[in-house]
């Protein structure tokens, strides 16, 4: 940005950002150097005399564990396919609703209010007056088709949690890309409709790429906050049946607070850090570009 | 677009609109019915109402103290934040430096540290402190973890702030106090108000540290919801009652503030 600092006008900004980096500072280092810590040391809070370095154990035994790699591939199944589920439902919603229509500021508030209801209520309604195989609203609908009734957590319990969660995001994907089409030069768009381009034509090839940094924003927010799903797992399946909706901070949660074992619980926390600061490392550099200062 | 296509654009996004509402609504339709009417098949849409369920959870004394632990840990951490956040905001707004650009991307990543990477640490560090089921426990983890969300905000809000103004009022003879108090302030109040509704919209939605920090004394509304998913506590009526009240001033919130959410949850990056 080209503004010359006043040189009269200069103060001493220190006083003024010195508390809140050193807050963040503390924040960042102390909570992940211990996690590193424990992760090499023998820990159990159910067995004191157990201590000690361990070593790589922790991640050894971790990575043997035939259980992880099914855990992982959960934790990353449920990101990509929520990713895929809210950011095209998001993107296809915000084209319609960029078209001004009656009582359109209504049917946007019906829209995006999933995002603003805190996930353990969204998790029990669908869980129970929804998705409940006995008396949930799905089992008497398909009871009144004469269709098998499915027991969704039972028989489906991973797709469930995908609904639950892309229900509660595609608001946060309709709302950021809506906003980035509204930016949209309107006589652009005129000039393409004049030259023939239908809609279908119009959102694939003005909106989408119009739309493109707002979707990478998109689908790194989102992935930030996916890496980490757990209330909803919590209320619904509790990662079960066995691991089948066991992700990564949930097996985080059950080795920490369920079975003490501090040790295990942060070589996982490590692993986890390391997959979210792989996608961080893209988010910022797409952020750090249209930053101007 | 011509008549028929728009019509049935128009249709797709109503019924869109509507679909996804309905599990809100079909909560609130539960909410006045009796547990046996809430739980009956083929389901109920027409039936007489009754407001036993919220007469119960008013009557029922645990509801109060979980909502009031909601507002105080909004409350407190968004007032916490601000004084945090106001003036490194202010200061990287109206006197970015050479390193500015540097810190706000690093105050960004810290964003990016998952919390269930430091679950343990922190855990452990509250037990040992005596902060396990406090508020204060919550008040601080909610701040710091929201601390780089509300920094940014406020910063791409002051920095479409004049700033040939505080010159201007300068040489009109104002001095800092009058400049920040008198000329700034009623500029950036807008952004100050939009980052404390993000704020408490976070706070109150917050799940995963209420419900591993919290038992019962410093629980908030998401655990005390939680609570209902015990395979014994069918009271689907009762929940839904419950869930109304503990959705209901946030969705109001997140209504008002829709437009200004998107510049604070993409970092400014949309807008």
């Amino acid at each position: 940005m080209l503004r010359k600092p006043a040189r009269a006008a200069r103060i001493n900004t220190f006083p003024l950002l010195a508390p809140s980096v050193a807050a963040l500072l503390l924040w960042m280092t102390v909570p992940l150097a211990i996690t590193l810590w424990f992760s090499f040391r023998r820990y159990n809070l159910l067995n004191p005399t157990l201590h000690g370095f361990a070593g790589f154990n922790n991640y050894r035994f971790l990575i043997a564990d035939p259980a992880l790699s099914h855990i992982l591939l959960t934790t990353i199944v449920l990101v990509v396919a929520i990713l895929a589920i809210t950011v095209s439902l998001g993107a296809v919603m915000a084209a319609l609703f960029n078209i001004s229509f009656p009582g359109r500021g209504i049917a946007r508030v019906l829209m995006i209010s999933p995002f603003f209801v805190m996930p353990t209520v969204s998790a029990l309604i669908w869980k129970n007056l929804l998705m409940h195989p006995v008396n949930g609203l799905f089992a008497a609908i398909s009871r009144g088709l004469g269709i098998p009734v499915i027991d969704w957590f039972g028989s489906l319990p991973l797709l469930s949690i995908i609904i639950i969660v892309s229900w509660e995001w595609m608001p946060f994907a309709f709302l950021i890309l809506l906003t980035a089409l509204q930016s949209l030069d309107q006589e652009q768009l005129e000039a393409a409709r004049l030259d023939g381009a239908g809609p279908v034509a119009i959102f694939f090839h003005i909106q989408i790429p119009h739309m493109a940094r707002a979707i990478s924003v998109v689908v790194m927010m989102e992935t930030i906050f996916l890496l980490g799903i757990f209330a909803e797992i919590y209320v619904t399946t509790a990662g079960g049946p066995g691991i089948a909706t066991t992700n990564l901070p949930f097996l985080i949660y059950q080795r920490a607070l369920l079975a003490f074992n501090v040790g295990s619980a942060s070589a996982a926390g490590v692993i986890a850090i390391v997959l979210a600061n792989i996608i961080a490392a893209f988010l910022i550099r797409t952020i750090a570009k249209r930053l101007d200062v | 677009m011509s008549k028929a296509p728009l019509r049935i654009a128009v249709a797709i996004a109503w019924l869109a609109a509507l679909l996804n509402f309905f599990p809100l609504a079909w909560m609130l339709l539960a909410s006045f019915k009796t547990e046996v009417q809430a739980i009956a098949s083929p389901p109920l849409f027409f039936f007489l109402p009754t407001l036993d369920n919220y007469r119960g959870i008013f009557a029922q004394q645990d509801y109060a103290s979980f909502a009031l632990n909601s507002i105080v840990i909004s409350l407190a951490t968004t007032l916490l934040m601000l004084l945090l956040a106001v003036p490194a905001a202010f200061a990287m707004a109206f006197y970015p430096g050479a390193k500015t650009r540097d810190l706000l991307l690093w105050m960004l990543s810290t964003k990016m540290l998952p919390a269930v990477g430091v679950l343990v640490p922190i855990y452990l560090l509250a037990r040992d402190l005596h902060l396990l089921d406090t508020l204060a426990a919550l008040v601080i983890v909610n701040t710091l973890s929201n601390l780089p969300i509300a920094i940014w905000m406020l910063f791409t809000f002051f920095r479409e702030t004049p700033k040939d103004i505080i010159e201007a009022s300068r040489i009109d003879g104002a001095n800092v106090l009058q400049t920040i108090f008198l000329v700034l302030l009623p500029l950036v109040l807008p952004g100050i108000a939009s980052t404390s509704l993000l704020s408490i919209i976070l706070c109150w939605n917050e799940a995963f540290w209420s419900l591993n920090l919290s038992a019962h004394n410093a629980a908030p509304l998401t655990a005390f919801i939680a609570s209902f998913s015990a395979p014994q506590g069918l009271f689907w009526a009762r929940l839904s009652a419950a869930s109304v009240l503990a959705i209901a001033p946030i969705l109001v919130f997140g209504w008002i503030s829709q437009r200004q959410l998107v510049r604070g949850l993409t970092f400014g990056a949309v807008k």
